[in-house]
């Protein structure tokens, strides 16, 4: 009896296997993780319906509790302000460190030496750097904002050294053979390239230390909206009052949203 | 001769310096910042940190305790997102503008999405804790609820990027919506949803501590403990383990990333 011949059988190329491969470990985890959790001290039937009632309260009722609104405002301002402030403080220093980063201008030992130390800071969470300074510098602005300008330079060093990786380095080349100095390339060969990505990157990072500024305020205690959160939510249980401030956030994070967008519409063209 | 193009940008230059200059000392005089305490800081913090968060004899004890938590919360972090992904799938499905096919539902789900992505997390940590109580479904669920939001708006750009040629010519052959989607899109688009899904576990292992803290849970409850019982020593020893895990995810998710999208 012959058998009908059989289709070679195609060898996986290296994406397909690690799609495979990761698709399996991801799911493995996952079961594991659903087997093991503890869920000491739930009860779901309650648990479930009472979150669904602050939910609702949150959504539906929401409500001034304990704080008055000039007091809510004046703490929601801050809250921007010191996102804001941490943002462009961060991006003027992470722009300098970028250059003593960035392939094309720093040498290859200090450029080794800047990523290690930059990933080592972002690695180490927003919140440990707030509780740190908030130790020893005291409670209040000052520790935020040193915390949060740390992560923000971390971070956009190592956005803005990559953007600037992206300057093809015969421009660079070019002006430098015509004798122009370092600060004279970096002015006219590299400024002009890199400008836009750089705004965009500051930006989704404003967006980004905005939360953190909120979260900050939650777990350190070092004023803001965030705290005011806190309070309402775990110490007053008040959830209508959770959801104004809820309100309040999602407001400003979505007015941040479509200004992004325009942004990049604006850049792209 | 004047040059009346360099004097406007020039002017506009000046204009965009003066702005940020302005809000920066804005920004310093509305939290009434002590700058020079500020500064300082700084180097007092980094001295501080130095001297008393060197582990010692006592913090490497807690050893087993922090790998075991940090474990846990690895473990959950990636569940929280690997189970979001298979959620945000199926509203990317919906919200693509090639692969809905229902114009009411897309809005609905690129609204949501949105909405999702800006809710502060914050307050998804502390109305769970209230309900769920503390213990580590609270962190998995607020992860989850977090990573919807950036997962959904992600994969609908992602899905988008298949195109409309290629299932209009599956579509041309005859082939129905779900051997279009199951067979044609999802495999052109796997590479790149797997990168956002690397992409979120990252930044969720990252944001567990600070969920960890505010819901009790997990490697951020272990440091907030170790950290308020004044035992620095072990608190610093649980900032290295968190350096390194936090660094050899990345590393491997970068290597991942680019093994997929090759």
């Amino acid at each position: 009896m012959t058998q009908a011949p059989q289709p070679p059988v195609r060898p996986l190329r290296p994406a397909q296997r690690a799609t495979r491969g990761l698709l399996l470990t991801l799911a493995v985890i996952s079961i594991y993780a659903g087997l093991t959790m503890q869920t000491d001290h739930l009860d779901w039937g309650v648990a479930v319906t009472s979150f669904w009632h602050n939910l609702q309260l949150m959504i539906a009722h929401p409500h001034l509790g304990q704080d008055t609104w000039p007091a809510l405002w004046q703490a929601f301002t801050n809250t921007i302000a010191l996102a804001l402030l941490t943002t462009l403080l961060g991006a003027v220093i992470a722009f300098f460190l970028a250059l003593a980063t960035a392939r094309p201008f720093a040498p290859r030992l200090l450029a080794l030496a800047m990523r290690s130390l930059m990933a080592v800071i972002r690695a180490i969470p927003t919140i440990l750097w707030v509780l740190v300074y908030a130790t020893v510098i005291g409670l209040g602005n000052e520790a935020a904002v040193v915390g949060l300008t740390f992560h923000s330079v971390a971070y956009l060093t190592k956005a803005f050294a990559e953007a600037m990786e992206t300057v093809p380095p015969a421009k660079l080349a070019a002006l430098r053979a015509t004798g122009c100095g370092f600060w004279l390339t970096v002015r006219h060969a590299l400024w002009p390239e890199v400008r836009a990505s750089l705004l965009s990157w500051t930006f989704i990072r404003f967006e980004i230390n905005f939360t953190n500024a909120v979260a900050v305020g939650a777990a350190a205690g070092t004023g803001g909206i965030g705290y005011n959160l806190f309070m309402a939510s775990a110490f007053n249980f008040d959830f209508q009052e959770v959801g104004l401030i809820v309100y309040l956030l999602l407001a400003f994070a979505i007015g941040l949203e479509l200004i992004a967008i325009r942004m990049r519409r604006h850049l792209a063209h | 001769m004047p040059n009346v193009y360099l004097r406007r940008t020039n002017r506009r230059r000046w204009l965009a310096f003066v702005t940020a200059c302005a809000l920066l000392v804005a920004g310093q005089l509305w939290l009434h910042l002590d700058s020079r305490q500020a500064f300082t800081g700084v180097w007092a913090g980094l001295a501080w940190l130095w001297d008393n968060f060197m582990p010692d004899q006592a913090a490497w004890h807690d050893l087993p305790t922090i790998a075991y938590q940090l474990w846990r919360t690895v473990v959950i972090a990636i569940a929280a997102t690997s189970t979001a992904a298979i959620v945000a799938v199926g509203l990317g499905l919906a919200g693509a503008t090639t692969t809905g096919r229902v114009r009411w539902l897309r809005g609905g789900v690129r609204l949501f999405a949105s909405v999702m992505r800006n809710f502060p997390f914050v307050a998804w940590a502390l109305i769970l804790l209230f309900s769920f109580k503390q213990n580590d479904f609270t962190g998995f669920l607020a992860l989850f609820l977090m990573t919807i939001g950036y997962l959904t708006r992600a994969f609908i750009e992602t899905l988008e990027e298949v195109g409309g040629g290629a299932i209009e010519a599956l579509e041309a052959t005859g082939a129905r919506y779900w051997p279009i989607v199951i067979q044609g899109v999802l495999p052109a688009a796997i590479g790149g949803l797997l990168s956002w899904v690397l992409y979120m576990i990252e930044n969720n292992i990252r944001d567990a501590t600070l969920v960890g803290m505010l819901t009790g849970t997990g490697i951020g409850f272990t440091f907030d403990l170790y950290f308020k019982s004044f035992r620095y020593p072990s608190a610093g020893l649980v900032v290295v383990a968190l350096i390194i895990t936090t660094i050899v995810i990345e590393l491997l998710a970068t290597h991942l990333r680019q093994v997929l999208t090759h």
